[in-house]
């Protein structure tokens, strides 16, 4: 098999096992100062609302030998400088010209002075006329549903895991959101209806791939309390750390079709929706996976170590390892710890016995 | 949880396969048997014009489904009225509609037609002619008052007993509508009118109900009707005090008229004021009038619904609720057309410069209510009383985004977009025959069991639900590549930590399964989540995107669970996959299995520990 597939192995087994609780710290830091930055992005220089959000128009023609600052020197031209026009080269050789100040009103008219300027037949120009108030009643039928989303997925993680899990799988998520308008801040991406659509997916997206670690980890970490060798922090790492291979592996794939449209999107199409969504989703997807791993599980060991159970378990640990550093016996308590494991461990309960079998720190 | 019972059999994977195999050819044949072979194409595919528009109104509570629902039955009038069938016109989120206008439509004029605001006016009929090019409009020329020779609109002996062949309005009528009696009497008006009318305006006067409340008072001077100042003062009163003169530029504008050539009745009714007179065609262009200025402005008008009167057995009827102004001038005017003789006996519901509806008066009609009575069926009845309805809307609507795409443009998308899912495609199975090998074979088959599923699925729902693919949803079904190889990967790793364990394919197979399953479940559920709240706050073309990706969730639950594992079960017998060959993906010595293969029934749990 393949190095990463060994790699697996050895992960499954914890004879490598990255530390992801024990320097989530670090990882807490990062997470912050990207958080900072991205939120300095957002004042300075700030978003960049596309033509969506300002209103406008865009005007698409056929394949011409036009450059875009030649077809940006002749729009305005014909225009007479009344507009702000912005001229992009699409994949197909035409031309995207995108023009201030035009409504259903006058949409026509201008269409045919941009097409007169650039020298193309008017009803080969397709036109699209967007309304001020367009963006704006997106975003807001956006940010709705980014509220309903999250109340809909705070309950239902903590039906299904608990509420430690669903305030960190939060975390996570607003975490993601961040970091995608902050790049899209710092970049200047340029920020449309279909990035709003994309960030709206992510939230899925990135959710999906903590709910997987999660899954995980709530197996690893069932009758933890009835054992003394791992404190749940060290079972949470064994459990990433075992997952660790899968979560790579539904990231990479998730981001191969997204990275196509990109390629499609913003090499041949030019400019249009479907690099908008695709770019939103490539950023987002990036700090899901990063998220997942390197936040909600640490943060979730954290909120877990201060619950009574959990601190008692930690000193349970302390005092084992204590005794057997100044070489005691402790074959003894151990079995009992054994013993004590619940049945289903015995019965083949898969993450009560990897836990068994696999640590070694 | 779960782990699977000892000496069972992996439920029946047999069974499983066959009924997903069926399905899909059920689906496939459905698909090629009605013919729709190719999902239908969203605006930005196959080209032509999205408008999209949002309602807005002073009161927060008139945006609301029959709201919406009524003004989109009027833009779809309008829409079509352009020539243009397959135009769609549809409600999307609480507030917004959007209009999809098929290529070879004037954009702008689509843009015009739909963005204005609807105007309904009820104008009395100054005269009215058969529209029929050959049918010489000179005979009503002399109409005023008399009626005599104008085309005979439709006798009792018509050829055509639909409804649609109808002068509108000829055997409708309208009359007040507390009293029962007076119901019976408009419809005695009505078929007095259907009968004999235009030859003797005298019938018509005969079957006026003498106990009608406080018709015709004479007190009535001649003032003219309604509020409106009259176009032609010089006009000769006609008694009841109604300005029934045809002036002669109207009468040849009348005659100019082409019912059937949509640019003269544009040109004949284009900026027409609600106080001037104005020509006019009705629905269908089989009859065209003459009309005065607009008596009663469809705000007025507070609702309007149409009711099945069973008590007297008048069949299907649109009752009218007026508000205080406009119950004023409908009984001012009403009162000055029921001493008319026909066809002056009748207003014009005029929507949008055309004849929806011609009722006879026979009575004043005060109280604010009214009720339109004729050989109405159901359908024409809501049809009549939603376009009463959209007079009394609440409602202005801006044009928030108007999208204009050639079919060229529309074809390199659409291209574009199936070379980036192919691209997509192919990335992820090269990536997983790197990592998986064998394995990922299932995964492929897999995946294409899932990509036939959906297009067949969105072949069909094109149909069903009007479904358009458009660029979104493309995009969508491309992303959901990733989110169902995904599920293979979270099943595949299980069972390969199962082999790592150190167990033989088949129970390994068993015992991932149940894992897996709650993983794929839990996080399917949350990805659909997602997507449907995305579907419900989101408009226009990226509901196609939600949708999709909806769609392609389940579909993957649906494919993991009656595909995928039924599957691997199956192959797990296979010794290329048991024996776990080098190129399987499953080769347990690769994977670091911790025990011999085949060594023992359950892992030494020791043998690790102490290392």
């Amino acid at each position: 098999m393949s190095r990463l597939g060994n790699m697996g192995a050895r992960l499954y087994r914890g004879e490598v096992s990255f530390d992801f609780v024990g320097k989530r710290k670090i990882f807490y830091g990062i997470a912050v100062l990207i958080t900072v930055l991205a939120a300095v992005g957002l004042f300075k220089p700030g978003l960049h609302y596309g033509i969506e959000f300002s209103g406008g128009g865009v005007f698409t023609t056929p394949a011409t030998s036009i450059s875009a600052s030649e077809g940006k020197t002749l729009t305005e031209k014909a225009l007479q400088g009344e507009h702000e026009v912005i001229v992009q080269k699409l994949g197909t050789g035409g031309l995207r010209i995108q023009v201030s100040d035009v409504d259903a009103g006058n949409a026509e008219e201008i269409k045919n002075k941009v097409a007169d300027g650039v020298d193309i037949a008017p009803d080969k120009v397709d036109p699209q006329v967007v309304g001020a108030s367009w963006g704006e009643q997106i975003s807001q039928k956006a940010l709705t549903g980014l509220g309903i989303f999250m109340v809909l997925v705070v309950v239902y993680l903590a039906i299904a895991f608990e509420w430690r899990m669903a305030v960190a799988a939060l975390a996570a998520l607003v975490h993601d959101l961040t970091i995608t308008i902050g790049v899209y801040a710092l970049v200047g991406f340029e920020v449309t209806p279909g990035t709003v659509i994309g960030l709206l997916t992510i939230l899925g997206y990135s959710l999906y791939d903590t709910v997987v670690v999660f899954d995980g980890l709530k197996e690893t970490t069932r009758g933890i309390t009835k054992q003394a060798r791992w404190t749940y922090s060290e079972a949470a790492n064994h459990s990433l750390n075992q997952t660790l291979v899968r979560s790579i592996n539904t990231t990479v794939v998730a981001l191969l079709p997204v990275g196509a449209l990109l390629f499609i999107g913003g090499g041949l199409l030019g400019a249009g929706m479907l690099n908008d969504i695709a770019l939103s989703l490539f950023v987002g997807l990036a700090a899901g996976a990063y998220s997942s791993i390197f936040l909600a599980t640490p943060m979730v060991a954290d909120l877990k170590e201060r619950t009574p159970e959990m601190r008692a378990l930690a000193k349970r640990v302390a005092a084992r390892r204590a005794a057997e550093a100044r070489g005691e016996n402790v074959a003894g308590p151990r079995d009992a710890a054994e013993d004590d494991q619940p049945a289903g461990a015995a019965a083949g309960d898969h993450g009560d016995r990897d836990r068994a079998s696999g640590k070694r720190r | 949880m779960a782990a699977p019972k000892k000496g069972r059999p992996q439920g029946r994977p047999g069974r499983a396969l066959a009924l997903i195999l069926v399905a899909m050819v059920a689906m496939v044949a459905t698909m090629f048997l009605t013919g729709h072979t190719t999902p239908r194409l969203g605006i930005d595919l196959a080209g032509g014009t999205s408008i999209t528009l949002t309602a807005k109104s002073d009161q927060a509570s008139a945006i609301n489904p029959t709201n919406m629902n009524t003004a989109v039955g009027i833009i779809e009038r309008r829409v079509n009225g352009l020539g243009v069938s397959e135009a769609e016109v549809q409600t999307q989120g609480d507030r917004n509609i959007i209009a999809n206008i098929p290529k070879g439509t004037d954009e702008k004029q689509a843009v015009d037609q739909v963005g204005t605001t609807a105007l309904l006016y009820f104008r009395p009929v100054l005269t009215m002619v058969q529209a029929a090019p050959a049918a010489s409009p000179s005979p009503s020329g002399n109409a005023s008052g008399s009626g005599t020779a104008s085309p005979e609109p439709k006798g009792t002996a018509s050829p055509e007993p639909k409804d649609s062949g109808k002068p509108k309005g000829a055997d409708e009528s309208v009359a007040a509508e507390p009293s029962a009696g007076a119901t019976t009497q408009g419809r005695a008006v009505s078929d007095a009118l259907r009968a004999d009318a235009p030859k003797s305006p005298e019938a018509s006067a005969s079957a006026k109900p003498p106990e009608a409340s406080g018709a015709a008072k004479a007190s009535e001077s001649a003032a003219p009707a309604g509020s409106e100042p009259p176009a032609a003062p010089s006009a000769p009163a006609s008694p009841g005090g109604l300005d029934t003169a045809v002036p002669a530029d109207l009468q040849k504008k009348l005659e100019a008229l082409d019912c059937t050539d949509p640019k003269s009745v544009d040109a004949a009714t284009k900026g027409v004021k609600p106080g001037e007179k104005m020509v006019a065609c009705d629905e269908d262009g089989l009859y065209k009038y003459a009309l005065g200025p607009a008596a009663v402005q469809g705000r007025d008008v507070d609702k309007a619904s149409a009711v099945l009167d069973t008590q007297s057995g008048a069949g299907w009827m649109v009752t009218m609720d007026f508000n205080s102004a406009g119950t004023e001038k409908f009984a001012e005017v009403t009162g000055k057309l029921a001493q008319q003789a026909p066809p002056n006996n009748q207003f014009a519901i005029v929507l949008d410069n055309e004849v929806v509806s011609a009722p006879s008066v026979s009575s004043t009609i005060g109280g604010g209510q009214a009720q339109i009575t004729g050989n109405f069926d159901q359908k024409s009845a809501e049809e009549l009383a939603n376009v009463l309805s959209f007079g009394a809307l609440p409602l202005s609507f801006s044009v928030d985004e108007v999208t204009s795409v050639s079919p060229q443009l529309g074809g390199e998308q659409l291209e574009g977009g199936l070379i980036a899912g192919a691209i997509g495609f192919v990335l992820v199975v090269v990536y997983m025959l790197v990592y998986y090998r064998g394995l990922a074979f299932i995964s492929i088959i897999s995946l294409f069991v899932s990509a036939i599923l959906t297009y067949a699925i969105m072949c069909l729902l094109g149909p069903a639900i009007g479904f358009a693919l458009n660029l979104p949803a493309v995009c969508g079904a491309i992303v959901a590549v990733g989110i169902t190889a995904d599920s293979f990967i979270v099943f595949f790793e299980r069972i390969r930590d199962e082999v790592r364990e150190g167990r033989s394919l088949q129970p390994a197979v068993a015992r991932a399964w149940p894992r897996a399953r709650r993983t794929i479940l839990v996080s399917d559920f949350v990805s659909f989540l997602a997507a449907a709240v995305l579907f419900a706050v989101s408009v226009g073309k990226v509901q196609g995107f939600a949708f999709t990706l909806g769609l392609t969730t389940l579909l993957d639950v649906v494919v993991v669970y009656l595909f995928t594992r039924p599957l691997m079960t199956i192959l797990a017998k296979n010794r290329f996959f048991s024996s776990g060959h080098p190129w399987s993906g499953l080769d347990p010595k690769r994977l670091g299995a911790t025990v011999p293969l085949r060594g023992r029934r359950r892992p030494v749990r020791t043998a690790v520990k102490e290392a």
